[in-house]
C-alpha cells in the first residue's frame, strides 16, 4: 500500500498514470477502429460482432466500467498534473516565447478537453441513442440489432460527420505527443529508440485518423450505403 | 553599440517589481553580456542610483552561478552557451533587450535578477552524493567502468546546475537537473549502490520543493548551456519505477 501511495503522490507516478492510463486508450482506440472498419464488409460481419459482443454482458460490462475508470483516471491525473504545474510557475515572463515545444506538446491540454467532449457526444449519439432514439431501434433481417443501418445514417448528417472527422484530428494530434510521452514518461524511451518511438507515435496517430475518417467520408461519399 | 534595457528591478524578496529601461552607451561587441551589464552599473552607481544585481562568478561558462532571460531565453540567444559566455556581437545597435529572473515558485527572487536556487542543494543534500569511507585514495582503474557508461555519466556530469531548465519550463520542472544529476552518479559502479534510495528521495525532495512536472516538450534541453539531454529524464523516469517496485 504505502507503494502505491507513494507512487500515487509523487511528480513521477502520476506521470506514470498518466501514460499507463493513456496506454489503454490508445489500445481501445484501437480495437475500436478494427471493430468499425467491418463496415466496408457489408452489414453482417459489423451486425453480428455487434451481437457477439452483446452476448457476452460479464465481458462487456467489464471492459465498460474498465474503460470508464481509466479515463477517470486519466483525467484526473492531468488535472492534478496541470494544478500542480500552474503553481510552480507562479509569475510568467514578459516575453512569451516558444521553445522547441511541439504544437501537438502545446494544445495537448485543448485537444485532450475537446476529445473528451467528442467521446460524450458520441457515446450519447451511438450508445444511448440520445440523439436519435430510433437508431437504437434498427433490426436487421436476422432480428440483430441493425449497427450498419445505424452508422451510415448517423454519418449521413453532415455536421455529425464533420465533428467526428476535427475530433479524430485532434485525436490525432494528441497522440503523437501522448504516444512519445508514453515512452518517455515509463523510461522506455532510451537514446537507440528515440527515432523510431516518435516515429511509431506519428504513424500510429495518422493510421487511427484515416482509418476512423474513412467511415464518414465513405458514406458521406455514397460508398456505404 | 548602443543598446535600450527593459530590466527587472526588485528591492527584495517580499517586494513586487518592475520593469524599468537602461539606455547601454558605447557597448563594444567583444564584450560579454556580463560585462555590457558592468557598464551600465558603473554608470548607474556613478549617478548615484543602486546597481542591477546578478549572479556571477567564474564568467567562464563552468560554474552554473550566472543565468538571465534575455528577451525570454534562459541564457539568452545562443546555443549551449550561459550568459556570461554570450557576448555582445549576438546583438546590433539599436536593439531593445529584456532581462528577467528565472521565473518559478521554488526559484524566489531574492533581488533584481538573483533568485534563490537553494531549492537545488537540497535535493543534492537529499541523495546527489556518494557514500564512500574515508582513507587513502583508491587505485585508479581498480574498478572497471565500460566507455559507453562513463560516456553517459559524463554527459550527466556536465550539469552545471545554473537552473535555466526549470527557468525554460513552462511548468517550472526540475527533471532534467535531477535527472542529469541520478544518471551522473547512478551510471557508476561506485553510485550504483544507492541509485534506489538516491531516486526516491532526490525525486522526494523535488516535489517537495514545489517544482512542476515534466510534461515532454524539450525546452529543458533546448536552453541547456551545457546540453544535457531530455534522454535522461527517462532514465530516471526508468530507475525510479525499477527503485519503486523494489523498495518501500
Amino acid at each position: 500500500m504505502s507503494k502505491l501511495k507513494t507512487l500515487y503522490q509523487s511528480s513521477l507516478g502520476k506521470k506514470y498514470i498518466m501514460a499507463l492510463t493513456g496506454l489503454g486508450l490508445f489500445a481501445f482506440v484501437i480495437i475500436h477502429m478494427l471493430g468499425n472498419l467491418q463496415i466496408f464488409l457489408g452489414p453482417d460481419p459489423i451486425n453480428s460482432y455487434a451481437e457477439f459482443l452483446k452476448s457476452k454482458p460479464a465481458l462487456l460490462w467489464t471492459a465498460r466500467i474498465g474503460l470508464l475508470a481509466i479515463a477517470a483516471l486519466h483525467i484526473t491525473s492531468a488535472i492534478q498534473l496541470i494544478m500542480i504545474n500552474r503553481r510552480a510557475r507562479p509569475v510568467d515572463y514578459s516575453t512569451d516565447k516558444i521553445v522547441a515545444a511541439s504544437f501537438a506538446a502545446r494544445t495537448i491540454i485543448v485537444s485532450g478537453l475537446i476529445i473528451l467532449m467528442f467521446v460524450i457526444y458520441h457515446l450519447l449519439h451511438f450508445t444511448f441513442g440520445a440523439v436519435d432514439p430510433k437508431f437504437l431501434r434498427y433490426e436487421d433481417y436476422l432480428g440483430r440489432h441493425d449497427v450498419y443501418r445505424m452508422m451510415v445514417e448517423g454519418f449521413s448528417n453532415p455536421f455529425a460527420s464533420a465533428f467526428y472527422i476535427v475530433s479524430m484530428g485532434l485525436l490525432c494530434l494528441h497522440l503523437t505527443h501522448g504516444v512519445s510521452s508514453t515512452f518517455q514518461s515509463l523510461g522506455l524511451k532510451s537514446r537507440a529508440y528515440v527515432a523510431a518511438i516518435d516515429r511509431l507515435a506519428s504513424i500510429s496517430a495518422g493510421v487511427i485518423f484515416l482509418g476512423n475518417c474513412a467511415i464518414p467520408v465513405a458514406v458521406l461519399a455514397g460508398l456505404v450505403k | 553599440m548602443n543598446l535600450t534595457l527593459k530590466v527587472w528591478r526588485q528591492k527584495d524578496a517580499s517586494s513586487s517589481g518592475r520593469f524599468v529601461e537602461y539606455e547601454a552607451r558605447n557597448i563594444i561587441e567583444e564584450m560579454s553580456f556580463l560585462e555590457m551589464l558592468d557598464v551600465v552599473n558603473e554608470e548607474l552607481v556613478a549617478k548615484g542610483e543602486d546597481p542591477i544585481a546578478f549572479d556571477h562568478d567564474c564568467r567562464e561558462g563552468i560554474c552554473g552561478t550566472c543565468g538571465i532571460v534575455i528577451d525570454g531565453s534562459p541564457h539568452g540567444p545562443w546555443d549551449a552557451t550561459t550568459t556570461c559566455q554570450l557576448h555582445m556581437r549576438a546583438f546590433k545597435s539599436g536593439d531593445v533587450i529584456t532581462i528577467e529572473p528565472w521565473r518559478a515558485k521554488a526559484f524566489p527572487v531574492i533581488r533584481d535578477l538573483i533568485v534563490d536556487r537553494s531549492a537545488f542543494d537540497r535535493i543534492i543534500q537529499a541523495g546527489g552524493f556518494i557514500s564512500v569511507s574515508t582513507g587513502g585514495a583508491p587505485d585508479g582503474n581498480a574498478i572497471p567502468v565500460s566507455k559507453d557508461d562513463a560516456d553517459m555519466a559524463m554527459d550527466a556530469a556536465q550539469c552545471i546546475g545554473c537552473g535555466a531548465c526549470v527557468a525554460a519550463c513552462k511548468n517550472a520542472s526540475a527533471m532534467l537537473f535531477v535527472s542529469a544529476k541520478v544518471s551522473h552518479l547512478g551510471l557508476l559502479p561506485q553510485g550504483e549502490v544507492e541509485q534506489d534510495r538516491r531516486v526516491l528521495n532526490m525525486v522526494r525532495a523535488m516535489d517537495a520543493e514545489g517544482f512542476g512536472n515534466c510534461t515532454n516538450i524539450g525546452s529543458c534541453e533546448a536552453v541547456c548551456p551545457k546540453e544535457i539531454s531530455v534522454d535522461f529524464i527517462g532514465r530516471m523516469n526508468r530507475d525510479y519505477r525499477r527503485a519503486l517496485l523494489r523498495n518501500e
